[in-house]
């Protein structure tokens, strides 16, 4: 034993066990997010608990989302009992005024629950889940039970969501398109008043085309109220709930609706898909609780882009003046452990640069020289798209100079010679011959920016980040691409839903969705990232010899 | 080569048209070098400017007040009266002066000239004491000869005659015209102080030793708007000292009586019936105050003495839940007496004048002197500060009256107040305190940072108090004793936490661990026990299995096979939970530690922030410090192995004294991601700005504050630039830890190169 002590073997067990204790955390956690992340689109089993609530026996219907251990003292001194506490999604939040409820194991009558057959669970654009039996579903003075209940009702839903569909269309694109263009109007006024060019042929121009627009809105509104009515005709749906409650549940709130204890393991696994997909195409509902994530995938994408576009010149033009003209000594090297550590400062350093900076000062010059009418709202001097993109880039630019640098370390300088050797002037070279090789290295940089930018979320807080934006960043109106608006981020999202959520109980599985959807989208840009890096190492193991 | 060929090279190589080429492309040559130079030094000094930015934003806090002379002038109403009170509105473009005949002599800033007279309606008595009943409600009582008390408020009437915007001084008596009548005989000493009910008033005579008080309420006409004061209760006190100064603080609760040699009772005047003395103290200590004045808010006591000092006091509370005046804090002027105290009506700034004649701005809790300015060697008769603190009126003794300009945007912040102690009002003691800003509008923002950067300090080093071992330690044995296979995707996938969001981190750490930590307290600690041992005492059994399992698996591959240990051991630690609080915690080990053994515990604590940031720093210090391990040359591990070394022998000999340096910047890396760290914190700790070192407490780091309070901080005021400030104060940090962690690499590199 001591022997064994004194070769140290003692140290090795420990520091294997220390990188087994490291993969385990790595691969437990990744695990976990992708189990709670994905159980979300599984449809839940709806239960039925019989509750002794002290004076007469209740019936609690609903899915069980948690549980958890809470100790009871009986007697006191004596250690106390466990207690098993169960969280149940009982839904009907109109009626009940909670989603959620927890139930102590000591008040239940029967220790296993009981499956609710033909439980139905509707999903709705307002108040939740509901939980329940079909009772009668009417349209139109007709009402239908039993099986002719189900096919109609089949029917009446798609026709609703094809109604909704129809209606957000026109009041989101159509008549948003009609609103920006006034707003343009009230601008455009604004600005020639400014400019004191403001007279009755203006007057005139502009008030005509503010008639036109407000006809076509008045149209578009005409439209709308004719689908709202034949949304109003489509009938209700009334259900038995738990506790022998009749609700009557519009078909134009419904949005899904299915009868899980009655669904087969294919019928299952279709849904679990189909509820993704919903997630990815949907607008969050619900103070951002219930519904998808789209805007925010999007406000997310086009973020990185921009910031791309704007990372990717400067990092290789700053990166091909270091390594091919700068001269080397002292001052090359400082530059470059100070560009090393940027990348070590903290993230949040570089969002109050660019609020201070970017916002404040640049974005405050810009609306006095050029937006000056639009004062006092402010269109650049406020945290936006192009600020976020722009802090992000200057964030993500030392990745991009080092990986670019290290890219053009590597090329041989025997390729570099014989290429100035035949003639060509050194851009020549650079442009046709170390560029081109370095391709691999500056897309590894840039694939890991991007990676570092879409998981980052303290700079973005205080450059342009909301918890909910009226409107999508990019959009089918001139110029596509508002630089100006504000936008949603799949990071913020798990931070504003997670913690300024009035019901974190119902959003926590929409956190774990979306922390699921971030971990899935930047682990693969890392792992692309490795995988180019790899290949290009291989690359250049064979130049060199 | 064949004669066309040649021709065609000729063609080609020689020629206007091959000189224009060659010309063109030495021309693009030359553009794209200064193109890229010139591009390249940009953006490098783009990425710079963050530094000279933070800087810049930062610089103002520390620039000391400009004091410009604005206007010169002669004193409207002339020097045969004494000046009682001066208001300025709010954009210095008139004055308004009050004298102890009664008079107020409105004038014009802009164009230095007197333009009003009216007097005060005294029913023919005299002035015998004035005191000011609000400074912001611009709230004055005059004491009569006639035993009588007249409340007056000026304001600033605002008129267009001739489409010019004039600004005229404007009196209107809240308690009608009509004096009213508290004393018989006159009144030499008054105190006044005005709540929505009630008015407080003490008065004293010069040749009486009682102190009478007096409470009013307000009664509200019911025909007309008019408010009235009708006498509620009276009481007397008899004072020991003959009074100079008397006055009544803001809430009109303690009452002061100083005399000439700076002795002063303190009273308790809660039930005004009856006033009690609480103690008597000396204010000064071989000196004798000269001016003395309330500091905004009523509530210090600022006395300037006649050796050129200005002292503060102000009632503290004690341990039993008494009050004694204290002295808080002393500012050395010079030059004399102190002969006037006025102050700002925002801040808690204050101007004094001393005998020398100069003027000086200070700031109490930020111990500043501001700035300062000579104006008249033969003396200041009396100063009054504009409302927004950017100008002030300066009486000279020969008639004159100053207007000065003032820029003094930050005289809230100093070194002192960022970093030291500081007494502020209504606390006990001094501390350190962050409190940025609060629902009550007279309130004082509490600017230090050491409550912020101690957060950040334990944040960062709990953090690394879990990440440290676990990272090294599986550096040593990835880079040493892996076989190249397991390696080669052991390596990636813990890399592979660097690229995880802390958002998620911090979402998983402030929903699920932290509720479930305080759950499993218990087992939380007694991983630190189980997991360690269990692994030795596994170990230690492996060795006494028959040959043929161990050969099975290699010295390289253990790793592999500890995974399943590890989940085992962390998995019984937590089933200990229970039984162990059982045992020991009586059945609750929180309910236990805040009961019994008086430990404060939040939920999200210090111990939670250990377990996630820990984990986000693990990476860092896993890679470089693997890196560092796994590039000791071979030769020397080879011969200390063929010397008979054991592999851990030569690794504790040979491999890590070389890769120390390494491991070394590991660690500094992994400290100064710490630090900076925000999501994680702002998520998972609580955000209270403490300074325990608690484990169980929660904490405000650095990094969250900003996230939390940039969004709110109003541009360019002082909050915004003390945020700024704390940024820089980060960037500093990290770069420093970055840039020695780098050095060192780069040392160790040159070093390896030579071996």
């Amino acid at each position: 034993m001591k022997e064994w002590f004194k070769k140290g073997e003692h140290w090795i067990w420990m520091s294997s066990a220390m990188v087994a204790l490291s993969v385990v955390l790595v691969f437990g956690l990744f695990g976990m997010i992708a189990y709670k992340g994905m159980v979300h689109f599984w449809p839940h089993t709806v239960y039925e608990y019989q509750v002794n609530n002290g004076t007469e026996i209740e019936r609690v219907v609903g899915e069980h989302r948690d549980s958890k251990i809470k100790e009871v003292f009986d007697v006191k001194g004596q250690p106390p009992r466990e207690v098993e506490q169960l969280l149940i999604k009982v839904g009907n939040r109109d009626v009940y005024g909670i989603d959620f409820r927890w139930i102590s194991a000591d008040d239940l009558v029967a220790a296993e629950p009981a499956i609710a057959d033909n439980a139905v669970v509707i999903e709705r654009y307002e108040y939740g889940n509901v939980y329940g039996w079909y009772k009668t579903l009417t349209v139109n003075g007709q009402t239908f039970t039993g099986d002719k209940l189900v096919l109609e009702l089949e029917k009446q839903v798609d026709e609703g969501k094809r109604l909704h569909d129809e209606i957000k269309s026109i009041e989101k694109s159509d008549i948003g398109s009609i609103n920006y263009k006034l707003e343009q109007l009230r601008l455009e006024e604004k600005k020639l008043k400014a400019e004191d060019e403001w007279n009755a042929e203006e007057e005139q121009r502009l008030a005509s085309k503010r008639t036109e627009l407000n006809k076509q809105f008045k149209e578009l509104q005409a439209q709308t109220q004719v689908l709202y009515k034949e949304q109003a005709t489509l009938g209700e749906v009334s259900m038995t709930i738990s506790g022998g409650q009749a609700l009557n549940v519009p078909i134009k709130n419904i949005v899904d609706y299915w009868q899980p204890n009655e669904m087969s393991m294919a019928d299952k696994i279709g849904f679990f898909f189909h509820g993704m997909g919903r997630f990815l195409t949907e607008d969050p509902r619900e103070a951002n609780t219930e519904g998808g994530i789209f805007p925010a995938m999007i406000g997310t994408i086009t973020m990185v882009l921009i910031m791309t576009i704007l990372v990717t010149p400067m990092g290789v033009i700053a990166a091909v003046y270091m390594r091919e003209y700068a001269k080397d000594g002292p001052v090359l090297r400082a530059v470059r452990i100070s560009i090393n550590n940027l990348a070590g400062v903290p993230s949040i350093v570089f969002g109050i640069f660019g609020l201070g900076f970017f916002v404040y000062i640049l974005g405050g010059s810009i609306d006095e020289l050029f937006y000056g009418y639009a004062l006092p709202s402010p269109t650049f001097g406020t945290p936006g798209l192009l600020w976020a993109s722009l802090t992000m880039a200057l964030l993500t630019l030392p990745v991009v100079i080092v990986s670019t640098e290290e890219g053009l370390s590597r090329i041989p300088r025997s390729l570099r010679e014989g290429g100035l050797a035949l003639g060509a002037t050194k851009i020549e070279v650079i442009q046709k011959i170390v560029l081109p090789m370095a391709l691999p290295a500056i897309m590894t940089g840039l694939i890991l920016a991007v990676a570092r930018a879409a998981g980052e979320v303290a700079p973005l807080m205080l450059v342009g980040v909301v918890k909910l934006a009226p409107e999508l960043p990019v959009d089918a109106i001139a110029p596509f691409v508002h630089l100006d608006r504000k936008f949603m981020h799949l990071g913020f999202h798990i931070y504003d839903v997670g913690f300024q959520s009035p019901n974190v109980e119902a959003s926590q599985p929409l956190v774990y969705a979306t922390s699921l959807l971030l971990v899935l989208i930047i682990v693969g840009l890392n792992l692309g990232a490795i995988s180019i890096r790899n290949r290009l190492r291989e690359k250049y193991k064979a130049l060199e010899h | 080569m064949s004669r066309s060929v040649e021709n065609a090279l000729d063609k080609a190589l020689k020629g206007p048209a091959f000189e224009k080429r060659i010309k063109r492309r030495n021309l693009r040559d030359y553009l794209a070098k200064v193109g890229i130079s010139v591009g390249g030094l940009g953006i490098i000094g783009a990425v710079l400017l963050i530094m000279f930015f933070l800087f810049y934003v930062v610089l103002p806090l520390f620039v000391p007040a400009s004091i410009d002379k604005h206007h010169q002038f002669a004193l409207p109403g002339g020097t045969a009266e004494k000046t009682l009170y001066y208001g300025i509105d709010e954009y210095q473009s008139s004055g308004v002066r009050f004298t102890n005949s009664g008079q107020m002599y409105g004038f014009d800033l802009e164009k230095a000239l007197a333009t009003s007279q009216e007097q005060l309606p005294l029913n023919g008595a005299s002035i015998t004491s004035f005191t000011v009943v609000n400074e912001l409600q611009s709230l004055l009582a005059f004491g009569l000869s006639s035993g009588e008390m007249l409340i007056a408020k000026y304001g600033y009437k605002v008129s267009y005659p001739n489409n010019v915007k004039t600004i005229t001084p404007e009196i209107t008596y809240p308690f009608g015209e009509e004096p009213i009548e508290i004393a018989n005989g006159s009144v030499d000493y008054l105190g006044v102080r005005t709540s929505d009910s009630e008015v407080r008033v003490v008065y004293k005579q010069k040749d009486s030793a009682q102190i009478e008080a007096k409470l009013f309420t307000k009664v509200e006409s019911m025909l007309s708007d008019s408010i009235t004061l009708e006498e509620d209760t009276s009481g007397s006190f008899v004072s020991n000292l003959k009074t100079k100064w008397l006055f009544l603080d803001s809430m009109g609760r303690n009452l002061y009586n100083i005399n000439a040699d700076g002795m002063i009772e303190y009273i308790d005047l809660t039930d005004v019936s009856e006033p009690a003395l609480i103690e008597t103290v000396s204010l000064v200590e071989n000196d004798k105050p000269s001016t003395i004045h309330f500091l905004l808010g009523d509530y210090s006591l600022m006395v300037g003495t006649e050796k050129g000092q200005v002292l503060q006091w102000f009632p503290v509370r004690q341990a039993d839940n008494t009050f004694k005046l204290q002295f808080i804090r002393s500012f050395d002027i010079g030059g004399g007496a102190i002969t006037n105290i006025a102050i700002e009506k925002a801040r808690k700034g204050f101007a004094v004048s001393n005998e020398a004649g100069e003027f000086h701005l200070m700031h109490s809790t930020a111990e500043r002197d501001v700035g300062d300015m000579m104006i008249d060697a033969k003396g200041i008769s009396a100063i009054a500060m504009a409302p927004r603190a950017n100008g002030a009126l300066v009486e000279t003794n020969n008639g004159q009256l100053v207007q000065l300009m003032i820029e003094n945007e930050h005289p809230d912040v100093s070194l002192s107040s960022l970093w030291g102690k500081v007494w502020y009002e209504g606390y006990e003691e001094p501390s350190y305190t962050w409190q940025s800003s609060s629902a009550s509008s007279d309130f004082e923002p509490k600017f230090s940072l050491m409550p912020l950067t101690w957060g950040t300090i334990k944040a960062a080093l709990y953090s690394m108090l879990f990440a440290v071992p676990i990272a090294i330690l599986a550096a040593i044995y990835t880079a040493f004793f892996m076989d190249k296979q397991t390696r080669q995707w052991v390596k990636p996938s813990v890399e592979m936490i660097e690229a995880l969001p802390t958002v998620i981190l911090g979402f998983l750490a402030g929903l699920w661990l932290a509720p479930y930590m305080e759950t499993h307290l218990p087992g939380f600690f007694s991983i630190f026990i189980i997991v360690p041992f269990g692994i030795i005492l596994f170990g230690y059994g492996w060795t006494k299995l028959p040959k043929a399992i161990r050969q099975k698996v290699s010295v390289g591959r253990r790793a592999v096979l500890m995974i399943p240990v590890v989940i085992f051991l962390g998995w019984f630690a937590m089933q200990l939970s229970t039984p162990i609080e059982n045992a020991f915690f009586e059945g609750d080990m929180r309910h236990w530690l805040t009961y019994s053994a008086g430990i404060d515990f939040d939920q999200r604590n210090a111990m939670v922030i250990g377990f996630a940031m820990g984990f986000a720093l693990i990476p860092t210090i896993f890679s470089v410090a693997e890196d560092a391990i796994y590039n000791v040359p071979a030769y020397l591990v080879n011969g200390s192995l063929a010397l008979g070394a054991s592999g851990w022998q030569t690794l504790v000999g040979v491999v890590l004294p070389t890769a120390s340096p390494g491991i070394f910047s590991a660690i500094m890396l992994g400290f100064g991601r710490g630090v900076g760290e925000t999501m994680i914190v702002l998520m998972a700790s609580g955000n209270t700005p403490l300074m325990e070192t608690n484990i169980f407490e929660g904490m405000r780091t650095l990094a969250a504050n900003l996230a939390v309070e940039m969004p709110e901080a109003e541009v360019a005021s002082s909050h915004y630039r003390v945020l700024f400030l704390s940024g820089l104060v980060l960037f500093i940090f990290t770069f420093f830890f970055n840039t020695i962690a780098e050095v060192v690499r780069n040392r160790m590199r040159r070093k390896y190169g030579s071996l």
